[in-house]
């Protein structure tokens, strides 16, 4: 279509305040839950966070424990969900995917984060490294909660939130490309929010 | 590399043939679309308003019609303080056109093909997609067992009311149960609590026909229901939920 048609009668809502918002979103206070499944819920004894992959040299597993005891950061982040929700300055505690793939060997280009209930997201390793990714087990001082990804959660805020995938437990170091849960059900395999990437072909 | 022939989900203009008001709060739209490919029930779409200066507002909902509807049916529940929903609930009238693309989404969905007896649990106006699902049931002449649990406020918020009763009266496989959370008329023969681990095992099936299950509504009936689901014993991956908000998160 080339271009939009206005809808009668329709004035939408006062947009200055949402003047640095990616297009087609909208600004929430509140944190609303969007998962596919029941909430997992692993016991800390039992958790813990692997990196596997071919090229990998050696395997990498922490513990709960171990996992606690990397160097940590804070991170302060907006959030955008494909939905069209956006979070602005959101808070989070965690360990940077640097700190983590600094302690494994590997060739690969590619991550596929896996996590509990069986979803998985995938991003380029160039997306992930950098200060641009985060193991998080913390919201706004306080531990994650089930709902909202806890014990420990992805978080890349410069994707569509699905790609920062709750319950994680793992990284695939992969050499190939090899799309996730939601983007083998027809949403975008980059989610850059600011390109508007949300579906296949956007 | 991912190398995936896709077309892009394009934008449609949309024309408003038919509104039905289901409740108080919710209205339905029958839409024609110049071009549209065959949904699942389950499945959303993307609505798009624009304002003359050019600023858009977009958002999700889910289909209520069955993939063997000759127009597309979307079912608007109010939020108050809503951008959306009062515009489609309230303003829009036979003959406006709105912007639509879809459909949309591939993992909250049901067809007829599929195996196992089947649960559906609603919450609110989360008996969209699953009235999708109890409509594609019925016009599939599916004989999988369909059982519909619906929790609504008051009995004036259930939405497609009548139409779920003839429902459950013509498919010998569906059945519906309703409970109310805040009240019920005199000889109101359903259910008057929120839904409970009792209740599910009422209606649900047992574990061991590994029924599939979809749970729709707001964030803590899904929760719930999930949670009560895995304690009964069903299995993890054959619970599809859908949670939805603004307000629904902790």
């Amino acid at each position: 279509m080339s271009q939009p048609m206005v809808s009668r009668g329709f004035r939408g809502r006062q947009r200055s305040v949402e003047a640095n918002l990616p297009p087609g979103q909208y600004l929430t206070n509140d944190f609303p839950v969007l998962s596919a499944g029941p909430t997992p819920r692993t016991q800390l004894a039992k958790w813990d966070f692997t990196i596997v992959g071919t090229t990998l040299v050696q395997p990498k597993r922490w513990t709960w424990d171990e996992f606690q005891a990397l160097p940590r950061v804070t991170i302060q982040a907006d959030i955008h969900c494909v939905t069209r929700w956006s979070k602005l300055g959101t808070r989070w505690e965690g360990v940077a995917l640097d700190t983590l793939l600094a302690r494994v060997q590997h060739q690969a280009r590619f991550v596929i984060a896996y996590c509990d209930g069986g979803y998985s997201t995938n991003l380029p390793l160039n997306e992930v490294l950098g200060g641009k990714a985060w193991v998080v087990d913390s919201y706004e001082g306080a531990p994650l909660a089930p709902e909202h990804g806890g014990p420990a959660r992805l978080l890349v805020p410069h994707r569509y939130f699905w790609k920062s995938t709750k319950w994680v437990r793992g990284l695939e170091l992969s050499v190939d490309d090899r799309p996730g849960f939601w983007e083998s059900l027809g949403y975008h395999n980059d989610g850059d929010p600011w390109r508007e990437q949300r579906y296949q072909g956007d | 590399m991912a190398n995936r022939l896709v077309s892009p989900i394009v934008w449609q203009r949309a024309t408003v043939i038919e509104t039905v008001r289901e409740t108080p709060q919710a209205r339905s739209l029958m839409l024609a679309l110049p071009h549209w490919q065959r949904h699942r029930a389950g499945q959303h779409v993307e609505v798009r308003l624009t304002v003359e200066d050019g600023y858009q507002a977009q958002r999700s909902y889910s289909i209520a019609s069955p993939p063997e509807a000759p127009y597309l049916m979307l079912t608007v529940e109010r939020i108050a303080e809503g951008e959306v929903s009062p515009y489609l609930v309230d303003v829009v009238q036979e003959g406006d056109q709105l912007e639509v693309r879809g459909p949309i989404g591939g993992y909250f969905t049901w067809q007829a093909s599929q195996s196992g007896p089947l649960l559906l649990v609603a919450g609110g106006s989360g008996i969209v997609p699953l009235m999708a699902m109890a409509r594609h049931h019925a016009l599939a002449g599916s004989t999988t067992p369909a059982h519909l649990l619906y929790s609504a406020r008051q009995v004036d918020n259930i939405i497609y009311h009548a139409e779920l009763e003839q429902l459950a009266t013509e498919d010998q496989a569906f059945a519906v149960f309703y409970t109310l959370t805040r009240g019920a008329p005199p000889g109101w023969a359903g259910f008057q609590r929120r839904i409970d681990l009792d209740m599910l095992e009422d209606v649900g099936w047992p574990p061991a026909q590994h029924p599939l299950i979809y749970i729709c509504g707001p964030t803590p009936l899904v929760e719930a229901v999930a949670t009560m689901a895995l304690h009964l014993g069903h299995a993890q991956g054959r619970i599809k939920t859908e949670r939805f908000g603004p307000t629904g998160g902790s």
